[in-house]
């Protein structure tokens, strides 16, 4: 496999990029025949062996021999694959990082594989975010039935998008009769179809389209979400019904439902921030309006971030400039705030050109848009940056927008980045110049993440450096409120750089943003950042912090929550931060972190084939262990459901809240079975 | 040759290959992944293999050279070698990786140089064993068009 970037892939079929919607039908009939399989492996020999198997499985077949040129793959061509193998150890990226970051970004489902079966790994794999794993020497057998996790995303999608808000009687139907086809291929033609024309761009035109059997998912962009927050805040949080808002935004297609899903979503992003823990939820307002949505593409969004906040109450002004600040790089003024050890590498060094990576990589990704990550609100925000968020805070807002957009190109993912700047938060914009750099933050992950103002403040933070790129971008709430991303990725983060930031960094500031000193102790574990997000990280080749702490807790547990925040730096956090992470980077699922406990059991089961079923587990109990690490997907459970199928943003958002908030909604994986969500 | 006595031979050499534990099911299946658009298919794996080998090998050899043994690294290498020589089906050559693995994992320098000795061995006699074998496979293969 040739190594340079442009040709670092060898397509087998000749179809693997320009998946049209006429061909939809047509691979829809013979599915999952013509399945499009990116697989990763440096072993030359098994490489060759796995893709002469996938192609018996009659898929169409591409083979890649490095993690970093399968993510360019992925990235150039986002809606070209449908399921990504690769094997764990890997010589330029481990293969947890590149299951987040394909996570993350891009919401397919991933199959690790590995001559390792130690239960550790496998656990590895399902806090990841794998929908499988695979123990070396693959059998054909064993690749004969991925198609399922495939089908099984998106129907988990398309569930949750159907249970999010109020469901028509014809969404009913629509959903008896997906559930009836499941499997089968006209089912998920047309879904692919569907899926197919709302990449195309068309945000909400499908959503009133009765005849697809399913429903296509409202892509929340960043301008949408804007809107929508716009309209939120002008209404008032406590005014703001669906209908209301529908009329406000007077959007197109937009439906009320989709409305409704989406401040369902919205409404617990905002309770996370202000504290759920405490149980309260009494974030009203904590929108930052005078941007409107600052919502920006968040997928890198900490979930920390909001937990630390959600910890430590109502976030304080000063803290969320701090948070803020420390996204963006700045220095806060309060120097003590501990980082979480992940940020140091967490950080998002926006500085960092990684995120660039946008730029050069991802063409799609509008470098033109601010990006605005955002975010979260870096929980481990340093004080004196935590001051700089106040300032920044409003401009926040903003960025989360200009990050969104960003982000939007990809409309299977959602960009959206909710949330962002808290709204409470006392609007401080970490205006951090630095902000500046960011730019293209999102572009890899198609959720802009607050590259640019966590970027900056990322690196500010301990050790990082300031850079505070993101130029106009407000690092909303770096912390993570968005990322949620599972801490556990390995920590690639590099030290200042964040790459990309946006996301990632944001994602890490989170958790180390310790906006107040009530913070501090949170962001230590919570890493925000996101621990998918290494793609920059990767670039710059540092060294991941040790991101390990972070991830694994997932033990979520609402009660753990405040312990966590509390700066236990410890795995729990990460719980948190991962189940905002996760479900943005595994499956793109939103779901609520009940997950974890299913994810917790899963794992239990051994090999590698995690199956949420026996999830609802108690995360409870669970979440002490620090090593599972929620995915945050699913969560089946009414409340939140999914927005945005793919929003990673959002879901990031709210996982945070469920982490905080007592799991009561159910939970599964994303790819695993749905069997506890209600129907 | 006669083409029934060669596939005889084949059939036999196979048979003995997977009795005495050389070769394990991962091997059939690369047999079954051999069809009319990959007619040589078996052989292209294991020549790759070969390849892979050889340079893990040599890393190996250079590793417990080192003045200073980096176990990690080791470790790391004969993770991939065992990775592959398990896909296609090198079931002693495996079996002495996991083995070099434990002393690796002990840090037991010695013990890791000594197995490693017998992972060379075990490898040299698989190489032997299935080229000859191979060999035959497409004397036969080739027979039938006589």
């Amino acid at each position: 496999m040739n190594s340079s970037i442009g040709k670092a892939y060898v397509s087998t079929a000749s179809s693997s990029a320009g998946w049209k919607a006429g061909d939809a039908a047509a691979a829809a009939d013979q599915f999952p025949a013509g399945l499009r399989v990116l697989v990763v492996d440096d072993d030359p020999t098994c490489l060759m062996i796995l893709e002469k198997m996938l192609r018996t499985c009659l898929y169409d077949v591409t083979k890649c021999n490095r993690a970093e040129t399968a993510l360019l793959m992925l990235r150039e061509n986002k809606n070209g694959f449908d399921i990504v193998i690769s094997d764990v150890h890997m010589p330029d990226m481990d293969g947890f990082k590149l299951l987040e970051h394909i996570g993350l970004e891009m919401d397919l489902p991933v199959i690790m594989m590995s001559a390792d079966d130690g239960k550790h790994v496998v656990m590895k794999g399902v806090t990841h975010g794998a929908c499988d794993y695979l123990i070396k020497p693959v059998r054909i057998e064993a690749l004969k039935n991925i198609w399922q996790h495939v089908v099984r995303k998106r129907k988990n999608e398309w569930k949750d998008f159907e249970q999010s808000g109020s469901v028509e009687e014809g969404d009913r139907q629509l959903k008896q009769s997906d559930d009836a086809d499941y499997s089968s291929s006209a089912n998920e033609g047309s879904w692919k179809s569907s899926k197919r024309r709302k990449d195309d761009g068309d945000e909400t035109d499908e959503r009133d389209d009765t005849s697809t059997l399913k429903k296509p998912r409202v892509v929340w962009s960043v301008e949408l979400h804007q809107q929508f927050v716009a309209a939120v805040n002008q209404l008032g949080i406590d005014n703001a019904v669906p209908k209301k808002i529908l009329e406000l935004m007077n959007v197109p297609g937009l439906t009320r439902e989709n409305v409704a899903s989406h401040l369902q979503k919205y409404r617990l992003y905002l309770r996370r921030l202000s504290g759920v823990s405490q149980h309260q939820s009494n974030l009203n307002n904590s929108l930052m309006s005078p941007q409107g949505a600052t919502f920006g593409p968040l997928s890198s969004l900490n979930g920390l971030d909001l937990q630390t906040l959600a910890a430590t109450g109502q976030l304080p002004a000063q803290s969320l400039a701090t948070l803020q600040a420390v996204g963006l790089g700045r220095p806060t003024g309060k120097s003590g705030i501990p980082m979480p050890l992940v940020d140091q590498r967490n950080i998002f060094s926006f500085e960092n050109p990684k995120l660039r990576i946008g730029e050069g990589q991802q063409q799609h990704v509008n470098n033109n848009k601010q990006m605005n990550l955002l975010q979260g609100i870096p929980t481990t925000m340093e004080p004196k940056q935590l001051a700089g968020l106040h300032h920044t805070m409003q401009s926040m807002g903003n960025m989360n927008m200009q990050v969104a957009s960003h982000g939007s190109q990809n409309s299977q993912n959602n960009p959206l980045l909710m949330q962002i700047v808290q709204p409470q938060a006392r609007g401080q914009m970490i205006n951090d110049s630095s902000l500046s750099h960011a730019p293209r933050l999102l572009s890899p992950m198609g959720q802009p993440i607050l590259a640019n103002g966590i970027a900056a403040n990322v690196s500010t933070k301990n050790g990082i450096q300031e850079n505070i790129r993101a130029p106009s971008y407000n690092p909303v709430l770096q912390t993570s409120s968005m990322s949620n991303f599972p801490m556990n990725h390995t920590s690639e983060l590099p030290g200042n750089s964040f790459p990309l930031g946006s996301t990632s960094g944001i994602s890490s500031l989170t958790p180390k943003v310790a906006f107040q000193e009530d913070v501090n102790s949170d962001i230590k574990g919570s890493m925000g950042f996101m621990p998918g997000y290494d793609i920059f990280n990767d670039l710059n080749q540092h060294k991941p912090q040790n991101w390990e702490l972070q991830n694994i807790g997932m033990t979520f547990d609402v009660s753990q929550h405040s312990n966590i925040l509390q700066g236990n730096h410890n795995d729990s956090q990460s719980v948190l931060v991962q189940q905002g992470f996760s479900s943005s980077q595994v499956n793109g699922q939103n779901r609520s972190a009940s997950v974890i406990s299913k994810a917790m059991f899963s794992v239990g089961d051994g090999t590698g084939h995690v199956n949420a079923q026996n999830g609802n587990q108690h995360l409870n109990t669970l979440l002490v262990d620090g090593t599972v690490r929620v995915k945050s997907e699913t969560v089946a459970d009414a409340t939140p459901t999914n927005l945005y199928p793919g929003d990673d943003l959002m879901s990031a958002l709210l996982k945070q809240q469920d982490v905080i908030a007592p799991a009561e909604h159910e939970f599964h994986f994303d790819g695993y079975s749905l069997h506890n969500i209600p129907e | 040759m006669d083409r029934n006595r060669l596939k005889h031979q084949v059939a036999s050499m196979r048979s003995s290959l997977f009795d005495q534990g050389y070769l394990d099911e991962p091997f059939i299946q690369l047999e079954e992944l051999q069809d009319d658009d990959n007619p040589n298919f078996v052989q292209e794996i294991v020549t790759l293999f070969y390849t892979d080998s050889a340079r893990l090998i040599q890393n190996i050899e250079h590793a417990l050279n080192s003045r200073r043994i980096d176990f990690d690294k080791l470790d790391d290498y004969m993770h991939q070698f065992k990775g592959s020589s398990s896909s296609i089906g090198a079931k002693k050559v495996t079996n002495e990786c996991t083995v070099f693995r434990e002393y690796c994992s002990a840090e037991n320098a010695e013990g890791c140089i000594r197995s490693f000795q017998q992972v060379k061995q075990e490898y040299a006699i698989l190489r032997r064993k299935l080229e000859v074998y191979l060999q035959m496979v497409r004397q036969a293969a080739v027979s039938r068009t006589t």
